[in-house]
């Protein structure tokens, strides 16, 4: 069986609160590796077989209607064998 | 994959079962054994296993708690006692209120955010059991000390699902309580209590009646969530070599909560059921044993049936599982149509599960194959009783012979620095950070939340009738003196009742203690019943249902016994309450109830590191008295605001009072530093126009309780005697403790 | 006069709604997720809550409803509509309205008493207050902080779209103080704040949210 993965991310300018406090805790905890933290999230669709061109479109389409809200997120859909 | 049926069980009595790791003691096994007349099939074992732990069958605790049967006074409130799923009271104008509290203290320390999250949902399903559209949630949680690491996670965590939970419930959270000591280290207590409303014909029972009445799941699919947590949680302590038996975490979802109550109450409001049971704890075992014990004939159940979200799940697990959201009801056959038809409406999953027999037996297939086969009052109700062994533990007469020695505040400056420092200690500091968190205005009924003194919801938008409920709890009191702890906790809800004007009507209670096989806590617990039947038998409340949480302690250290006592009244007309607080100035504040050395468990005491002492004597007659004044004061308009003295004394009522409205006040004590600090029961501050002071002084007599003047209200300082204390630094000191620890 | 009240799976203050519509004089018709006309109604309020769990964004799943599709067409011919909080939140996800409404700043539940300036009299949810009017009104939320890019906060300025605003210190984050928007029609206003809590000072911290109710009554009236 194989995977579509779609990944949201809030765009660059929109605040993502969550993401800075993950940022303000790595440092309380000893990490001082991390410059910035941004949050998403990550959508795993199952699909039966090999994924098609076509699936991936209607993968894409779905991202831009439901999964993200493009006014304030990027989406990137790919597939994961 | 292999099946352990009963014909298979009779056929192999000689199997090895492992009765131990589940829970049973071996004389346990043995009468398992004996009800059935051959070894258990495996099912039959998960399910009595879990039945017979402490947490669904009360073993330790049932020998005592029948005197809240026994001494139970005379009350025609009382529609529906102890032993179903909440007790239900008349609250008049046809309606009737059930409340409970319960308590899901080890989940929350293992997940906090998810423990505290399905105690609500848990406690909410049993109102709405009961037939009743539930109208407000309360909590009355504790905590390890406020600076440890380890209580921020908790503590952060158990906050957020109860928000997260409850709030998406469109419950209004209506109060509660926040303490810290370090026994609840590692032992926090959740307690969340929710008050529902029906009307008098709409009452449900969990019985199955009725040869051929369908037996019918509905809500969340099953899934492998806190398989064998009820009776492991119970029966293990959190020692070290405890962890290998922590239970899989149940995970909430409010959303479809929030729907199972709305799919239920449409369900319950065309009278489509008759009988009906949460799963909770023990999942389908409890529920389906409670109903066929309830009713009079058996019941079969086809398990092959119920709808998995894990389909890996053996029949056992299914049995034990302790899935959230899942009720389960007894439904006519010619009600059924309707019945999926609304939860076809909700889009909630419904399933036949099974059917009423006319036999007396619990009977479970799997695909046809007979996998349980048993006398379901065995499991749900005859399971075993331990009169367990209690003694007074040797600390009580060294603690009780302590001399307390705290410096009580004289000078000015002592004074001064008193108060804020009870104003800033975090048991006593202003807990809005977190209730600010809670929605508290969903449903638009509330009349007082947090920080009033009890919670109250409008019943009727018309009437304007009106419930009142508030938790309490001083453990510091319950472990000088379990017996006193249970009254003084007693008065003290009912007093926050009636501050407001609401009669006091009905108790329930959570018991959280440390372990039963420990003779002193059993004792602390034994006294405790003791104290809390025979303070209802004299105040004339009955005890409607609640909680027994035993197993609360880390190795030998126990948490302080902490009886939380939840006392519901009833208010005729809200608009009428007496609030807790004045707006403005020139009004007179005067004491209710004398003030004696009271420091012994006193918050004072808590924060200069003393425990001893002797605990105030429960005078409930003058409680009694006490409320009537304050009930009268309300109907005959006599109080513009009425606030108890519990936790902090009068430095903390003033310090409420004053903050609430921005309103300062000035009073004048005789006796300053034990005035202010001494936390003497059966007292309150109100305030009055200087009109009705011999109003006041009548109804005073009239019911013997003891006034004082304190002072006026008005200014923008809290001054006590010289001590002036302007309100914007009372109020930094107040509410700036909990964003600085958690913030 | 009829105002609809709808209610998705998850919805909390439907009954609230409700209420409010009737102390503001109108009728109140519920509406059902599921249904595909609006019974005639003159307006409709889209009530607080999580609707569908609010599990995949706020609003997100409730857009795509049956009743949505009707509100959404009538609504870009004129129907009043006014969304509160999970509505505000719903609006925006239709694009009924710009931007979006994302985790408060300290990422807690908000519950309390907000005072907000109400800045825009147009509406047909506001023509009750005056201009700068400041009132008080419950605000609970876990993401009700107003974010959009630069371009379309400043087109909101400049076109008066900004129609309340917090008071003070910032509760949740909002770009300029945002507690609610209309379109440029004036006919569909997102509000953050809850308006029908605040009906009765009884039960809510003042009756000051009912202008929002009668507001509507002068509108249609016109």
């Amino acid at each position: 069986m194989a995977k579509i993965v779609v990944d949201v991310m809030l765009k660059s300018e929109i605040l993502d609160p969550q993401g800075s406090a993950v940022a303000a805790a790595l440092p309380r905890l000893g990490f001082s590796f991390a410059k910035s933290v941004r949050q998403g999230k990550r959508f795993e669709i199952e699909v039966e077989g090999e994924v098609t061109p076509a699936q991936l479109a209607e993968a894409e389409k779905a991202a831009e209607l439901l999964l993200s809200n493009p006014v304030i997120e990027n989406f990137v859909v790919r597939v994961e064998k | 994959m292999s099946v352990d049926t009963v014909l298979n069980a009779q056929r192999t009595p000689d199997v090895i079962q492992p009765f131990a790791e589940l829970g049973l003691k071996p004389d346990e096994y043995a009468r398992i054994k004996e009800i059935l007349g051959r070894r258990p099939t495996s099912s039959e074992l998960a399910m009595y296993s879990v039945m017979w732990s402490e947490h669904c069958s009360y073993k330790s605790s049932k020998v005592h708690l029948k005197q809240f049967e026994g001494k139970a006074p005379k009350s025609a409130a009382l529609l529906v006692g102890i032993g179903e799923n909440a007790g239900v009271v008349d609250i008049g104008q046809g309606y009737a209120v059930t409340f409970k509290i319960e308590s899901h203290n080890h989940p929350s320390f293992v997940e906090p955010y998810q423990g505290a999250a399905t105690g609500v949902g848990g406690i909410v399903r049993d109102i709405l059991t009961m037939g009743a559209r539930p109208i407000a949630v309360m909590d009355s949680l504790r905590f390890g000390p406020a600076d440890a690491l380890d209580t921020r996670r908790v503590l952060l965590g158990v906050i957020a699902g109860i928000g997260g939970y409850g709030n998406c419930l469109g419950l209004p959270n209506i109060g509660g309580e926040i303490v810290f000591d370090e026994t609840y280290a590692g032992n926090p207590l959740v307690n969340a209590l929710c008050v529902g409303v029906m009307k008098h014909s709409d009452i449900k029972l969990a019985k199955a009646v009725g040869a051929g009445n369908l037996v019918v799941l509905y809500g969340a699919k099953t899934g492998g969530d806190g398989i064998g947590g009820v009776s492991v949680l119970a029966s293990e302590t959190f020692g070290a070599n405890g962890s290998a038996k922590r239970p899989s975490v149940q995970v909430g979802d409010p959303f479809l909560e929030k729907v199972l109550i709305e799919c239920s109450l449409e369900i319950f409001a065309e009278d489509l059921v008759v009988g009906i049971q949460d799963l909770g704890g023990a999942g389908l075992s409890c529920a389906t044993s409670e109903l066929a014990s309830g009713g009079s004939g058996g019941m079969k159940i086809a398990l092959n049936t119920v709808p998995l979200r894990d389909s890996s799940l053996s029949p056992e697990e299914i049995l034990m599982s302790e899935s959230q959201e899942r009720m389960c009801a007894i439904v006519r056959p010619e009600n059924i149509a309707r019945f999926l038809e609304i939860c076809k409406k909700w889009d909630v999953t419904v399933t036949l599960i099974g059917e009423v027999t006319d036999g007396d037996r619990l009977e479970i297939t799997w695909n046809d194959q007979i996998i349980v086969d048993v006398p379901p009052r065995t499991v749900a109700h005859e399971g075993p009783v331990y009169n367990r062994p209690f003694s007074q533990p040797e600390y009580i007469n060294g603690v009780n012979a302590e001399k307390i020695s705290v410096p009580i505040p004289n000078s000015a400056v002592e004074v001064r620095a008193a108060v804020l420092k009870l104003a800033t200690t975090p048991n006593l500091a202003d807990k809005s950070w977190v209730t600010s968190q809670y929605d508290r205005y969903v449903q638009g009924n509330t009349i007082q939340s947090q920080p009033d003194d009890s919670g109250m919801v409008r019943v009727d938008e018309k009437t304007h009738l009106g419930v009142a409920v508030s938790t309490d709890a001083n453990a510091n009191w319950s472990y000088l003196n379990p017996y006193q702890g249970a009254k003084l906790a007693l008065a003290e809800a009912a007093r926050n009742i009636a501050t407001a004007g609401a009669r006091p009507l009905a108790v329930t209670n959570c018991l959280n203690f440390g372990s039963p096989e420990d003779s002193g806590v059993m004792w602390q617990f034994a006294e405790t019943v003791r104290g809390l039947a025979d303070g209802c038998l004299e105040m004339g409340l009955p005890v409607t249902g609640g909680n027994v949480s035993f197993y609360n302690q880390t190795d030998d250290v126990a948490i302080l016994p902490t009886p939380v006592i939840g006392v519901l009244g009833v208010i005729d007309d809200v608009r009428t309450r007496t609030p807790m607080s004045f707006n403005r100035a020139g009004l007179e504040l005067y004491l209710l109830g004398e003030t004696h050395e009271d420091i012994a468990g006193s918050e004072w005491a808590f924060m200069h590191g003393q425990r001893g002492g002797q605990t105030p004597i429960a005078d409930l007659t003058r409680e009694m008295r006490l409320i009537e004044v304050l009930l009268a004061g309300c109907s005959e308009k006599i109080f513009s605001a009425a606030h108890d003295l519990s936790q902090g004394g009068l430095a903390i009522a003033l310090t409420e009072m004053v903050l609430r409205h921005s309103t300062g006040a000035k009073v004048h004590l005789a006796n300053v530093g034990m005035d202010l600090i001494s936390e003497t029961p059966g007292r309150v501050v109100v305030a009055i126009e200087s009109a009705k002071t011999s109003v006041l002084i009548e109804v005073a007599k009239k019911y013997d309780i003891a006034i004082t003047k304190l002072g006026t209200t008005g200014g923008s300082s809290l001054t006590i005697n010289e001590v002036e204390i302007p309100l914007d630094e009372l109020r930094q000191a107040h509410t700036s403790t909990f964003p600085k620890l958690f913030g | 006069m009829k105002v609809g009240v709808v209610t998705f799976p998850g919805t909390l203050d439907d009954r609230d709604a409700t209420r409010a519509v009737i102390a503001g004089g109108a009728q109140a018709v519920g509406l059902w997720h599921g249904d595909v006309d609006l019974k005639g109604v003159d307006a409709v309020i889209l009530p607080g809550g999580f609707s569908y769990g609010d599990y995949l964004r706020c609003g997100a799943i409730a857009r795509f409803a049956p009743v949505m599709e009707v509100i959404i067409q009538q609504g870009k011919r004129g129907l009043p509509v006014l969304g509160i909080c999970n509505g505000f939140q719903v609006l925006c996800e239709s694009h009924l309205l710009p931007g979006a409404l994302t985790r408060n700043a300290d990422l807690h539940f908000l519950c309390r008493d907000q005072k907000i300036s109400i800045e825009n009299i147009e509406t047909s949810w506001t023509s009750s207050f005056t201009r700068g009017e400041e009132i008080v009104i419950p605000l609970k939320n876990g993401e009700g902080s107003f974010q959009c890019d630069d371009a379309t906060l400043q087109a909101l300025e400049s076109e008066g779209r900004v129609i309340a605003r917090y008071v003070g210190e910032n509760p949740n984050g909002s770009r300029n103080l945002i507690a609610g928007i209309t379109n440029t029609r004036g006919n569909i206003v997102g509000l953050m704040p809850h308006p029908e809590h605040a009906i009765d000072p009884l039960t809510g911290p003042s009756a000051q949210g009912l202008g929002f109710f009668t507001s509507i009554l002068n509108a249609l009236v016109k």
